[in-house]
């Protein structure tokens, strides 16, 4: 009982700056467009929150530009790919490589100076007595908590609202959105915009939560783990659910193995992660090879109204 | 888009590429971006820039650290050019480069001792066998179970730096070294010869002729012919019975392959050892090196000096108390102000 | 102002970069009328629809609807005004099921509960029914068949309240038999008052169903006609700009030995289904057979088979005195078969590539082209100017991307690469689609010259008349099987819609 306790908020712990990145890039491929900027922008929400607490210890405020600074990245890679119509994969990566850049930049300064008591925990105490769950959830943090939230919400406006079905539609088939009425440009630029300022959050949540320390480069190619999650949760915000915790398991294994001196060295211990999405993959391309992957069918592939037939 | 308004824009989708100087125009947006960064940090950019061109161009040492920059980035960039001819994302250059310093490195720890005649072309081909099967890894799955390369060569990266940090802290360490992570310096029969009394070494002779190859094959060759209508539309190379998958193999493994030498090249004829953090990057940069150059092998070598430039010039304005991280973050503007550039140069701006 | 026109189109001008689509086109259509657009492929109906429906906003001119000038600038503001657009190609979200479809951007009722559904999905079921329409509307759009779906779209724009009902070319995915089922439904929606204008180049269908009929010619308007004013003969010189011409002589056959036999085949399509099923079929050496059918029926696959794309399940082919043994481009096109794929920039050009290149397609691996693993540069762009000239394509130059070439262009570049290599048996694939009269003839004369000199075409069309006056035999496919199959001379078009239909 307590171990499995244990391991789920290592679980939920590591995997949940994933969530955050998943949840947001199902919101932007959900609307056909790529964004393979992850990476950077979890990167520059990691920065970004830590330069604003540091200088300012307010939460909010944290948030607040986490939000800003990434969403005008989001809103950026918005008007190269929807307005502009330019390589989505170029952009993205372009985002990747700037972002980080730039995160090294600003962070030089902030490098190793850690972040104390930054973000408060719900402490729902009355609840530990519920076998396994009730420790888990009485002292989440606030970051853990807003993830859950975010992928009730998501399940909620992806299947049970009109705009939802809307969102799918723009997603699927665009041309067909577009005369019924719906605003694609709208949506995509909407997507993009939310879906980046996820992923900045997940970066911040990664560096005030998991790690809260700026380190160059600390994400680690979770962003690129974060786009594979995306395919193995099959754009669905309820198994991205899944999804993040069973990497955030594997890579809080890890560590735990590192810590009670496990034979194997701990560079091949951190390889788990990277060799587990390679794997996840396969899993993926191997069962769905003559099936629909349930990828939205327009993504990647720009709109535009005025086309000749 | 802006139905509404006056005028509107409009994409030539069809339009010519775009002009060269575009290309031009991204770059100097780029520095007047990061100028803004710079400025804010409380430097003048001005007198950062000079620093920068003066460092990497300004004086013979720099000027031939260029040029050893110069050589990994011109073969990981002419490698990632050809898969990106076909469509296929490699951006596994840093793990295809580890790998490949990782093998001939091996060649030095595994088998000391053997005369250069023997011991460089060996190095030489483990590294670029290396890096070709660390190409490979990527390949397989996509062209097996249609698996995103861009992802699983990604994550290649990380595996292959994991592995170069075992090595470097673990087995292969020198224990002559202090504790610092690397591993035993090469022999003199072990490093490529260099090129007069500089730190330009033979590297760039293979890098150079890399290049001419690629180009003279792309251009003439059946091979070349077939790449270029699997890049321009696989549905039409198809239909003309071509094995698009034995391509992605073939040109993964070639692009792998290259990054894999310039590993070898790094070890051998620069740093003298496997050193821990041995690539600052060159597989990352090597990709916009390409982009810029438009996949053109004679363009990649102009580009590939371009961006040497940048890193070194990173490294000298250190002194100013800049980070290097300076040089990346010019790197990802020229990337977003080229594909901005390349697209408005077909935007026309039509008058309701 | 004009009360009981329902459209008053006047002096409306569209133009697309430098090619002009309308040209100071007037069209009124009065209220409560099926009235016809009718025009050849790229006459520019379509064009005057997209804008009607708000996909395209004119470049000049004025659009009234009931009398008043109306601003169309988007597809929501064509719904508001009580404009349906049934298009060629649905617009429909295959994943999601018909009636989410029909509902599709309603925005006032945000949250979407089982019983919203469930009341939704009555209220169209009902209105399906009035109309004569039916459909399950429960299912995904992608279970749905290809008539059915059209049904949806209509009870969509009836959905959303359409008064005007604009469908575009709607036959030309039906069978004859949901065609006539089709206009008996145009009929039940003028009798309830609504407008109908439909777009098609079928003459036939025209004069069956429309009070009025329009004729459009290479962007002008020429004339709107009372069908009970006019007949056939008028309306089709109005619309080809001359009588339409006497079938060409056809020089007698020469029945030469057989050259393709296809035995028992089963193939497999995309999904999993069967796509051919006991497929049989001979060519001869010097004939062209004709393949009808209405799309979706095994004619992709059974191209896809002959050109070595698609691997068959059961049967024999047997192809020049040669059994197959298996799938393979590279073996089809060794062996005399060249195929003009249905989507010319799709699969046969490599648009940004300029003519040298596209021509080579075929023929890069054979000595003449290249030695040793290199290509014989000088002498391909020899070659390849010589091609160009002999079938008179219009280019720029060599090296001009072939995306900037007419459709017409592209279609004799295509043919210049296919026939070029002296081919037994060539496959084309709806070869005259999208291409106006003129570039037609083109291709139909080069097909006609292909079996004078003895070659045969397998010729896989769903334009009737191409394949009436093309064709020495029709095989008919249904379902993935051979319905039948007439001679030339004794082709009947009722009977063979018949057929199509899986009738007969």
């Amino acid at each position: 009982m307590e171990l499995i306790t244990q391991l789920l908020i290592a679980a939920m712990a590591a995997g949940t700056p994933l969530l955050f990145a998943t949840l947001g890039g199902i919101l932007v491929e959900r609307s056909g467009i790529i964004q393979l900027g992850t990476e950077g922008l979890m990167l520059m929400g990691a920065v970004t929150a830590a330069m604003t607490f540091l200088a300012t210890a307010s939460l909010p405020l944290t948030v607040l530009m986490v939000l800003l600074v990434t969403g005008l990245m989001g809103a950026f890679h918005a008007f190269l790919t929807v307005t502009l119509r330019a390589n989505q994969i170029v952009s993205g990566l372009a985002m990747t490589l700037f972002g980080a850049g730039l995160s090294a930049y600003l962070g030089k300064k902030i490098t190793g100076i850690p972040l104390q008591g930054a973000v408060p925990k719900i402490d729902l105490g009355w609840l530990d007595p519920v076998p396994i769950l009730g420790p888990v959830l009485g002292h989440l943090d606030v970051f853990t908590w807003a993830s859950l939230v975010l992928v009730v919400l998501m399940t909620l406006y992806l299947y049970h609202t009109s705009w939802g079905l809307h969102l799918r539609a723009v997603g699927d088939n665009p041309a067909t959105a577009d005369v019924m009425g719906i605003r694609v440009q709208v949506f995509r630029y909407g997507c993009v915009i939310l879906g980046s300022m996820l992923m900045g959050l997940g970066g911040a949540n990664l560096l005030m939560v998991f790690s809260p320390t700026w380190i160059e480069g600390m994400t680690a190619g979770r962003g690129w783990i974060a786009i594979a999650l995306i395919i193995f949760a099959r754009w669905n915000p309820l198994y991205a659910l899944a999804a993040a915790y069973f990497f955030g398991l594997l890579d809080s294994l890890g560590f735990r193995l590192q810590l009670a001196g496990s034979p194997i060295p701990p560079y091949f211990l951190k390889m788990i992660p990277y060799l587990l999405t390679i794997a996840v993959l396969i899993f993926v391309g191997w069962r769905t090879k003559h099936k629909l992957s349930g990828s939205p069918m327009a993504l990647g592939v720009p709109y535009i109204r005025e086309q000749r037939f | 888009m802006n139905q509404r308004g006056k005028f509107r824009l409009e994409i030539d989708p069809s339009g010519k590429e775009s002009p060269w100087w575009v290309t031009v125009l991204a770059v100097v947006l780029a520095f007047g971006l990061v100028a803004v960064f710079i400025a804010a940090t409380g430097k003048n950019p001005g007198a950062v820039y000079a620093k920068m061109l003066g460092g990497a161009f300004g004086t013979e040492f720099g000027l031939t650290e260029t040029l050893v920059k110069a050589i990994p980035l011109m073969l990981c960039g002419l490698g990632v050019s050809l898969a990106y001819r076909i469509q296929v994302w490699n951006i596994g250059a840093e793990g295809q480069f580890v790998a490949g310093a990782l093998a001939a490195t091996a060649v030095t720890i595994y088998l000391p001792g053997l005369p250069f005649w023997i011991a460089l072309p060996l190095m030489l081909t483990v590294g670029m066998l290396a890096g070709a099967v660390w190409g490979l890894f990527t390949a397989l799955p996509k062209v097996l179970f249609n698996v995103n390369e861009l992802i699983i060569s990604l994550m290649l990266n990380y595996v292959a730096l994991l592995a170069l940090d075992f090595f470097v802290f673990g087995p292969w360490r020198d224990p002559a070294g202090m504790n610092f992570p690397g591993t035993r310096p090469f022999t003199a029969e072990e490093s490529l010869p260099v090129l007069g009394a500089t730190r330009l070494h033979f590297g760039l002779i293979l890098g150079l002729l890399a290049v001419a190859l690629a180009a003279a094959f792309v251009k003439t060759t059946r091979w070349g012919y077939e790449l270029r209508l699997i890049g321009a539309n696989p549905e039409a190379a198809r239909h003309a019975g071509i094995n698009i998958r034995g391509h992605i193999v073939v040109v993964m493994l070639l692009s792998g392959g290259l990054a894999g030498i310039a590993g070898m090249a790094e070890v051998s004829g620069v740093t003298h050892r496997l050193l821990y953090g041995i690539s600052p990057g060159y597989g990352y940069t090597a990709i916009i090196v390409a982009w810029i150059a438009r996949l053109n092998p004679f363009g990649i070598v102009v580009s590939a000096v371009l961006f040497g430039g940048l890193i070194v010039g990173g490294y000298s304005v250190q002194t100013l108390g800049l980070p290097s991280s300076i040089s990346s973050l010019l790197q990802g503007s020229v990337l977003f102000f080229l594909i901005a550039g390349s697209i408005l140069g077909k935007v026309r701006v039509r008058w309701n | 102002m004009d009360e009981t026109l329902a459209v008053d189109l006047r002096q409306i001008t569209k133009q697309f970069g430098t090619t002009l689509a309308n040209d100071h086109v007037n069209f009124q259509v009065r209220k409560g009328e099926i009235h016809a657009l009718l025009g050849e492929n790229g006459a520019g109906k379509s064009t005057v629809m997209c804008m009607l429906s708000g996909v395209y906003r004119p470049t000049s001119g004025e659009i009234l609807l009931n009398g008043a000038v109306a601003r169309i600038h988007s597809p929501k503001d064509a719904v508001k005004l009580g404009v349906g657009m049934v298009f060629q190609n649905f617009r429909l979200v295959p994943s999601l099921t018909a009636a989410e479809n029909i509902v599709l951007g309603e925005t006032h009722q945000v949250w979407r509960t089982k019983a919203w559904m469930a009341r939704k999905t009555a209220e169209i079921e009902a209105l399906a029914t009035r109309f004569g329409l039916p459909f399950n509307a429960g299912r995904q759009v992608w279970q749905l068949s290809v008539g059915e779906q059209q049904r949806v779209e209509i009870v969509k724009t009836l959905y959303r309240g359409a008064e005007l009902i604009i469908l575009d070319e709607p036959t030309s995915v039906l069978t004859p038999g949901e065609a006539d089922q089709l206009f008996v439904t145009l009929q039940q929606l003028r009798s309830e008052g609504k407008t109908v204008i439909l777009t098609t180049h079928k003459l036939k269908e025209v004069m069956a169903v429309a009070d009025r009929i329009s004729v459009m010619r290479k962007g002008k308007m020429l004339a709107t006609l009372d069908r009970s004013a006019t007949d056939e003969r008028e309306v089709a010189r109005l619309m080809v700009g001359q009588d339409r011409q006497e079938p060409r002589p056809r020089k007698a056959r020469l029945k030469g030995p057989t050259l393709l036999d296809m035995r028992n085949l089963v193939v497999i399509g995309d999904h999993g289904r069967h796509a051919l099923e006991d497929f049989h079929m001979t060519i001869h050496e010097g004939e062209i057979v004709g393949i009808a059918g209405v799309a979706g029926n095994g004619q992709k696959e059974l191209a896809e088979v002959l050109a070595g794309l698609r691997m068959w399940k059961s049967g024999t082919i047997t192809f020049r005195d040669t059994k197959w043994k298996g799938a393979s481009v590279r073996h089809s096109i060794e062996s005399g078969i060249s195929h003009v794929p249905e989507n010319r920039m799709k699969s046969g050009l490599a648009g940004s590539l300029g003519s040298v290149d596209n021509l080579l397609v075929k023929s890069y691996r054979t000595p003449a082209r290249s030695k040793m693993g290199f290509l014989r540069h000088a002498e391909n762009r020899l070659w390849s100017q010589g091609l160009v000239e002999q079938f008179d394509v219009k280019t720029a130059h060599l090296d001009a991307p072939v995306h900037h070439m007419s459709g017409g262009n592209q279609q004799k570049l295509l043919f210049a690469r296919e026939i070029h290599q002296r081919p037994h048996l060539m496959v084309a694939v709806h070869p005259s689609q999208g291409l106006d009269v003129g570039a037609t003839d083109g291709v139909h004369n080069l097909l006609m010259t292909l079996r004078d000199e003895g070659k045969s075409v397998l010729l896989i069309s769903e334009d009737l008349d191409e394949l009436l006056l093309l064709s020495d035999r029709i095989v008919v496919l249904f379902g993935g099987r051979v319905m039948g199959e007439v001679t030339h001379d004794a082709a009947d078009r009722e009977h063979l819609g018949m057929m199509m239909a899986g009738v007969v």
